[in-house]
């Protein structure tokens, strides 16, 4: 019992630890799409885990969006060389006091993405995981199931999801 | 566990990192862990400079012209910025899968493989990818639980998964890979001039003096132009020759790794995917292009503790103050057996590390 404070000591205040709350019954992964060369793109293969959870369209338009911000970011151009180049001209002591074209979109991205899941995904027991936490690597999507209906597909871990998650809810209730 | 609640330092996540690296600077400097090389490049920098500039560049600067200890100055300073550079930055490090995400892969490997007999090796862990119209093979990476993008490669060294991964470079103390492959390239540019132009000048200097005092005499009475000149000839082969290679690798966009592994040579009709088949072009993406930002976020803190193996989700579950990602959850009636417990929300992170005990006995009053 003594374990929780810990925990609790290094929560954050976000919508996927705020998701927990719930039962977790599982984790869809969208992979990077490869197809254009390294840069960061991901598939629009729709998944068929999400197919009774929410939209084909509404999906694709999200994975449209984040492609498109990435390609932004990594667009490779005459503004994107003169960042590379100016960093250089400094000996990139200049990126100890600006920020970067990638890193203004990486934000811009984050900040989209929380917009998305408290619109669109979280309405429908879903959430997306900022790529950049991911490693770039996948989109991951988390399934959540109301706790009521949950009993079948939480395995074992009913207890703790109910004390626990209970305190989300309770004071959220305020 | 009672220590862990009375420690209220927050964990960040470099703490955390499973390769084997060294931080300094809480996280903000990342290297390799074998550092006696590093060391080594620094001290053979740092003395041939200070004794150029100690007894060369006085001499040249009165002599010939004051703009030389000016440019050495200037070739000095790139050097050693890019160097550091070099050394310091995450060279773009992927991170492990977490347990979902690798659970997730091996399901996907499983399906794809379908029953292997017992006792029969299992069919090795490739991925195809189409890349430009060219197959390329993504290998699973047994240490990172990933399917290595392209171009990435383990680094048994540093033991992590490093993309666009170059090679491991002792001499810098770091993997050189896509995030810090330009500050290597520049590093060695600058370095070759560096050498070029200090070697060039110590010549110019014992020509002078020969005409004063003679050759064996100059010798006698600059015993640091003779280490320097000794330094600056073997150096100057070595670094030159390896800003030759890779000004020839940048402009065909290709690897170090790829190239001794030979993985574009035209065999098979296999043509480097990555390359714009520009020269120009290639050079001003490695050099000038976007570069991503680390995806490691040393500096973030923790918010997960890996307490309970096997039920992670729901060990670090924490009772969490938003109102909008609450609202599909509170229209079930579950929640009534919960008694109201009053928390205030928590802006941010450092501000609920300060805020343990109530925290602590929030919970408390939760579970019972």
């Amino acid at each position: 019992m003594w374990g929780k404070p810990a925990v609790m000591r290094t929560q954050m205040h976000n919508l996927q630890e705020l998701r927990r709350s719930a039962s977790l019954a599982s984790k869809v992964f969208i992979q990077r799409d490869y197809s254009e060369g390294t840069m960061c793109q991901f598939q629009m293969k729709f998944p068929p885990e999400l197919d009774s959870r929410i939209e084909k369209q509404l999906f694709e338009e999200t994975v449209k969006t984040l492609n498109a911000f990435y390609k932004e970011a990594e667009k490779i151009g005459g503004s994107s060389y003169l960042e590379g180049c100016l960093a250089c001209a400094t000996a990139y002591f200049i990126f100890l006091c600006m920020e970067t074209h990638y890193e203004k979109v990486l934000k811009k991205i984050s900040k989209y993405i929380q917009e998305q899941n408290e619109k669109i995904y979280a309405p429908r027991g879903l959430l997306i995981t900022d790529p950049v936490e991911r490693g770039m690597r996948v989109i991951e999507i988390s399934i959540y199931e109301d706790r009521c209906s949950s009993g079948s597909s939480s395995s074992g871990s009913s207890s703790s999801t109910s004390s626990v998650g209970g305190g989300g809810v309770a004071s959220r209730a305020r | 566990m009672s220590v862990m609640m009375v420690r209220k330092k927050v964990t960040r996540k470099w703490e955390k990192l499973p390769g084997k690296n060294t931080f300094c600077c809480d996280g903000r400097v990342m290297m390799a862990r074998q550092k006696g090389i590093f060391y080594l490049t620094l001290i053979l920098i740092l003395a041939t400079c200070s004794l150029f500039f100690a007894f060369e560049c006085r001499y040249l600067a009165v002599h010939l012209s004051p703009a030389i200890p000016v440019f050495a100055a200037v070739l000095f300073l790139f050097s050693m910025a890019t160097l550091l550079r070099t050394s310091f930055s995450d060279p773009g490090v992927i991170p492990r899968a977490l347990p979902d995400e690798a659970a997730f892969i091996e399901m996907e490997i499983e399906a794809a493989n379908g029953n292997v007999p017992q006792g029969q090796r299992p069919p090795p862990r490739i991925k195809n990818v189409q890349i430009n119209n060219q197959i390329v093979k993504l290998k699973y990476c047994y240490t990172c639980k990933i399917f290595r993008p392209p171009r990435a490669s383990h680094c048994s060294i540093c033991d992590n998964c490093v993309e666009r991964f170059d090679h491991h470079c002792p001499w810098v103390g770091n993997c050189v890979g896509k995030r810090n492959y330009r500050y290597f390239y520049l590093f060695i540019l600058s370095l070759s001039l560096l050498t070029i132009y200090i070697f060039a000048f110590n010549i110019v200097y014992v020509a002078l003096n020969t005409f004063q005092v003679g050759f064996l005499n100059t010798l006698k009475e600059s015993p640091g132009t003779v280490l320097e000149v000794f330094i600056c000839f073997f150096t100057l082969w070595s670094v030159v020759g390896l800003t030759g290679f890779h000004t020839f690798l940048v402009s065909l966009n290709q690897t170090t790794n790829e190239d001794i592994k030979g993985s574009w040579t035209g065999k098979n009709r296999v043509q480097n995917p990555y390359s714009h088949g520009n020269l120009v072009k290639n050079c001003c993406e490695v050099i000038c292009g976007p570069v991503q930002p680390s995806v490691l976020d040393r500096r973030g803190i923790m918010q997960e503790q890996l307490g309970h193996p096997g039920q992670p989700e729901h060990v670090n579950s924490t009772p969490q103050q938003d109102p909008v990602a609450a609202a599909p959850l509170m229209s079930n009636g579950s929640n009534e057996n919960v008694q109201p417990k009053e928390e205030k929300p928590q802006p941010n992170t450092m501000e609920m590390s300060v805020q343990v005990p109530k925290d602590a006995n929030g919970t408390k009053d939760v579970e019972k």
